[in-house]
């Protein structure tokens, strides 16, 4: 399962990770290194295994349909980086 | 002295002295206050609050003289900070975080303050709970209180709560909270000689803790008695209607079992924890401990998890692939630091490259890896199918016994910097604490005895979901058995 | 199924939609913030949806059973067991960085629409699937040279993605899907079908190939807001995709928006290939598992949907396939019919409500909910003609004033002395100074032009202002000319 250089860079980008070209190379190994341990899990048999959901099986529970929360406008934009007026802001984006 | 005094009572004494009037709530805080600033150099607060804990502690002191006192009446505690509290910075210990607020309080440190909790400030951890040493936090690394005989070098508390062990060891709180995902409690409170307890999961609400892998977090207490523990986890846990996956049971009161012991009941030895690099010392403090339980009436019965070996594995990649998609909110565009770029997708690149540490872009990228496009099967799916194996395993190892009981880590505490260039090896550190949360069991660590080296070491109890009673009563049967009442010395 | 006539012969197109309805509920899929249109900015967003750290979805139930409900109205199957997923990309109006969807386990699988096409034939849209996601927030990139600004009040909304075969072979199949589809969602309350808003959109997914011959390369056209958009959209890009396949090109998959100023499409500049969305079950949710008992209860309690009401009042009521067609289209006018119908003549019922009701609407730009005649008053009206109160002339102008003034037909009629004549007397006085007048005419008619007995009518009819009962004047008439 090797990672090469160009794999982390795509894998950065999906990740919205910015990461200086010289260190490309050495996640790239850390990356494989750890893939590598990884594919100890290929020794378990999962045939017809579900995979685990809950610790506890139990029913999804639900919330009523009412309007419980809401008008705090201003708590939300207080910790914004930045803000126009009640809006956040951010670099313009272009469709 | 007397401030000395204060700061060395367990949870339950100093209950016993505030209710018989023989100190205030504010005696208590000042006590620890002062502590707390005597041991900046352990870098166990990211955030200390005492004026808060000052006033925490006055509106206590006139509750409690109104007759209103909760089940942690004046207790001074610290909140590990993946917890967001209202008013008071939680970083996560991450530079993408520093500075955040948090207009709303977390479910469980809510709970903690509705019982009368003082709070003392915010503790230090890895960075978004990923680490097992401390040292991935963006405000530096912790130190444990303890040395290594001989050896001057600043040690490791533990990680991720790594904090919250070095701060409940070194007497600047009576108590604190912890998370643990895949050992985050245990193996912090093994390292600095506390208790800790991870409940099961869905016990206490996860509304309000920074989450770094959803399916495995689980908010802890971790205190230097057995009974301490028990006391506070009754105050943190219950339902949360805010929590999809909190478990709408009740919560017992695990005090009132505590002292009911383990005779009659059996308790297993997974051959499987017996792993061929276990040290000598931890290996005869686990025969040890097998030893008391069997004097204090318990059969201990061999039994098997053959699937151990891969949880440690699997967990590595639940957790990075959960922890990708949950760190996708850190973008700097609703809270958290920004660094402005040439346009959007730049500046969310550099938002999150400079804001994040090395070890959890390290983990977002596999985690993003694992989760990719032709990857998901081989990677995420895979592993989540070993984990309903390693949680059969224990359903089977527990018909034929109540409880387990192995060693909480594979070594004693390690110096700052000695592992922090191999993450594999920095994984291995979870390899006997990861097979229980992976099937969200509770389980908790004691401390037991002190390594060749003269480092405290834990013995960890692992109890059936939703049985914690029966896992206090077997930590509370070793550490009656142990007395370990080692302390680290006082520095500074 | 209408064809391209190319230049290189005849070409089909093939259509299949992926539609966004915005489910009705009073709060959000996962929080309970208001769904409430045109809030001010950020102002009907929760810590949830806000994505603050620490925040945890729990999912509305209503929506669920709204989702169920809009299954069981297309015919489709109701998984038992459904899965909430994360489908992780960055944009600034996603906070989460990551959308609730649900992918490999939708909560509703296979159902059927049927479409009628304009030469009379029934076409059967495949619903492929339904699911439940969270709708995204609103980037506005207008209101600064710089800086786009971002408003959450629509993150996190239930929005039900329907998505069907591609089983249309016209822009207009595919608008009429879109129609019909949207009157099955009014008619079970689950959207309200509102595309102005935003509530009810569509991605039209567009190919052409050789009559009956292998699937094309499609490309999809994001976000069309109205069935027009819909027609025009997809017939730019058939023609579109023809002419590049004709000049010797090749189509390109790709996402491309519809500018609908100037009727074309035009490829996004981001890139749908580029995404990988990674997704995996949300951990922070458990499967959604419905019981049959479960969706048995909200089946019992669906409301007669389109299709059945047409058959009903063809069948039950004599109307014609088209008046039932035309009567059915939207609920509230097949409600508004129904209560008019109720106890009268179906017939005239159906006649007054599309002809002189929907025109009236029409012209004056009312909807049916703001018609200033209630069904009461137009059954009221209906029922002065049948017991010959007023004739049917007469009751046009009624309606035109009851129109109006919102009066009832009953006080129209008294106020302006409307009463049908019914007495011969009268109408015989009337008859025997018209037939006087004009000899000349009787001498013809009693001479073989029978067909003059109209102009006689019309002049009665004239001589007292409509009100004479045309059936006795014409007794009368006969009577006297014949004898």
């Amino acid at each position: 399962m090797a990672v090469d250089t160009d794999t982390v860079r795509r894998i950065a980008m999906l990740a919205r990770l910015n990461v200086p070209e010289d260190e490309l190379d050495g996640l790239a190994g850390e990356l494989n290194k750890i893939l590598d341990w990884m594919d100890l899990l290929n020794g378990a048999d999962t045939d017809g295994v579900a995979p685990m959901t809950a610790v506890k099986p139990m029913p999804l529970r639900q919330r009523a349909d009412a309007v419980t929360e809401g008008g705090i406008a201003e708590d939300l934009v207080a910790n914004a980086p930045e803000a126009a007026g009640a809006f956040f802001a951010v670099p313009k984006v272009i469709e | 002295m007397a401030d000395n005094a204060l700061t060395d009572l367990t949870i339950a004494e100093a209950r016993e002295r505030l209710d018989r009037g023989e100190v205030s709530a504010r005696e208590l805080a000042e006590a620890h206050i002062a502590a707390i600033e005597g041991a900046r150099a352990l870098n166990a607060f990211v955030t200390e609050t005492p004026e808060r804990a000052i006033a925490d502690a006055e509106a206590s002191d006139a509750r409690r003289r109104r007759g209103e006192s909760g089940a942690l009446e004046g207790i001074p505690l610290g909140i590990k900070d993946l917890f967001c509290t209202e008013g008071v910075m939680s970083t996560a210990a991450s530079g993408i975080l520093d500075g955040f607020v948090p207009t709303y309080e977390s479910t469980v440190s809510a709970n903690l303050f509705a019982a009368g909790a003082v709070m003392l400030g915010k503790l230090n951890l890895d960075e978004f709970a990923m680490g097992s040493s401390n040292e991935t936090s963006h405000f530096g690394p912790v130190e444990n209180p303890w040395r290594r005989q001989g050896d001057n070098r600043a040690l490791v508390p533990g990680g991720s709560s790594g904090g919250s062990g070095a701060a409940v060891a070194g007497r600047l709180c009576l108590g604190a909270t912890g998370t643990d995902t895949g050992g985050s409690i245990r193996q912090p409170a093994a390292f600095c000689g506390v208790v800790g307890a991870k409940p099961t999961y869905g016990r206490c609400s996860r509304w309000g803790i920074v989450a770094f892998a959803s399916s495995l977090d689980q908010a802890g207490p971790m205190a230097r008695s057995v009974r301490d523990t028990a006391l506070m986890l009754g105050a943190m846990a219950g339902f949360d209607p805010k929590d999809s996956t909190s478990v709408d049971i009740d919560v017992p009161d695990f005090e009132a079992t505590l002292e009911d012991g383990v005779a009659g009941l059996k308790v297993g030895i997974p051959a499987e924890y017996s792993l061929d690099e276990t040290p000598d010392d931890i290996r005869a403090l686990w025969d040890e401990g097998i030893a008391w339980l069997r004097d204090a009436g318990a059969e201990p019965v061999e039994v098997s998890l053959p699937h151990t070996a891969f949880a440690l594995p699997a967990y590595h990649l639940i957790a990075p692939a959960e922890a990708s998609s949950n760190l996708a909110r850190y973008d700097g565009v609703r809270y958290g630091q920004r660094v402005e770029g040439e346009d959007l997708i730049d500046t969310y690149a550099r938002t999150r490259g400079a804001g994040f540490g090395a070890e959890v872009r390290r983990r977002i990228l596999i985690g993003t890896y694992a989760l990719s496009a032709g990857y998901y099967d081989a990677y995420y799916l895979k592993a989540q199918k070993v984990r309903t194996l390693v949680a059969r395993d224990f359903e089977r190892a527990f018909e034929s016994c109540d409880f387990l009981l192995t060693p909480t880590c594979p070594s004693d505490a390690f110096a700052i910097g000695e592992k922090s260039d191999d993450p594999i090896a920095m994984y291995l550190n979870d390899v006997l604490t990861v097979p229980a949360s992976l099937a969200g069991l509770p389980a908790m660590s004691v401390p037991a005895g002190l390594s060749g080296g003269g480092l405290p070491l834990g013995l960890q109890i692992v109890a059936r979901a939703f049985d914690e009673e029966t896992m206090f009563r077997a930590a509370r049967a070793i550490e009656k058995a142990a007395a370990f009442d080692a302390r680290p010395e006082p520095r500074g | 199924m209408s064809l391209i006539e190319g230049r290189s012969g005849a070409w089909e197109t093939v259509i299949g939609l992926e539609v966004h309805a915005q489910v009705v509920s009073e709060s959000k899929l996962f929080s309970g913030a208001s769904t409430a249109f045109g809030g001010e900015a950020n102002a009907q967003v929760s810590l949830v949806d806000a994505a603050m750290p620490g925040m945890l979805p729990v999912v509305n139930e209503y929506c669920v059973e709204q989702a169920v409900r809009t299954g069981l109205g297309l015919g489709a199957e109701i998984n038992p067991v459904s899965v909430f997923d994360r489908k992780n990309y960055f944009y600034p109006d996603l906070p989460q960085g990551y959308q609730i969807s649900q992918y490999s386990q939708p909560i509703v699988g296979r159902g059927a629409v049927e479409i009628a096409l304009e030469d009379g034939t029934q076409r059967t849209v495949r619903i492929l699937r339904l699911h439940l996601e969270q709708d995204a927030g609103k980037s506005l990139h207008d209101r600064d040279p710089r800086r786009t600004w971002v408003d959450l009040n629509r993150a996190g909304v239930a929005l039900m993605e329907i998505v069907t075969e591609p089983d249309m072979r016209s822009p207009d199949e595919a608008a009429a899907f879109m129609a019909k589809l949207r009157t099955i969602l009014r008619y079970l309350g689950t959207c309200d079908g509102n595309m102005q808003e935003g509530s009810l959109r569509a991605d039209v997914n567009v190919s052409v190939r050789r009559p009956g011959g292998a699937l094309g390369t499609r490309c999809e056209i994001k976000n069309l807001n109205s069935i027009r958009f819909i027609r025009q959209a997809a017939a730019y890009e058939a023609g579109r995709q023809v002419e590049i396949i004709e000049g010797g090109g090749s189509i390109e998959q790709e996402t491309r928006l519809f500018d609908t100023d100037r009727g074309v499409t035009r490829p996004m500049r981001t890139k749908e290939e580029e995404h990988d969305y990674r997704y995996f079950p949300d951990p922070d949710l458990l499967p959604l598992e419905l019981t049959r008992d479960y969706v048995d209860r909200i089946a019992a309690d669906l409301p007669e949907l389109p299709d059945a009401k047409k058959a009903r009042f063809v069948r039950e009521l004599g109307l014609s396939d088209e008046d039932a067609e035309v009567l059915v289209a939207d609920r509230d006018n097949a409600e508004y019919f129904e209560a008019v119908a109720e106890g009268r003549d179906a017939k005239a019922a159906a006649n007054w409500v599309i002809h002189d009701l929907f025109g009236a609407l029409n012209r004056s730009g009312l909807a049916i909910g703001e018609a200033p005649v209630g069904a009461a008053h137009l059954g009221g009206l209906i029922d002065l003609i049948a017991a010959g109160t007023i004739s049917g002339r007469i009751a046009k102008d009624v309606f035109q004033a009851m129109f109006e003034t919102g009066r009832d037909a009953r006080s129209i009629v008294e106020e302006r002395g409307l009463e049908q004549v019914s007495d011969t007397g009268e109408i015989e006085a009337v008859v025997d100074g018209i037939l006087a007048e004009r000899e000349d005419m009787v001498a013809e008619y009693r001479s073989g032009k029978t067909k003059l007995l109209g102009f006689f009518v019309g002049q009665a009819m004239k001589a007292t202002g409509g009100k004479a009962n045309p059936k006795t004047v014409n007794e009368i008439l006969r009577a006297k000319l014949d004898s």
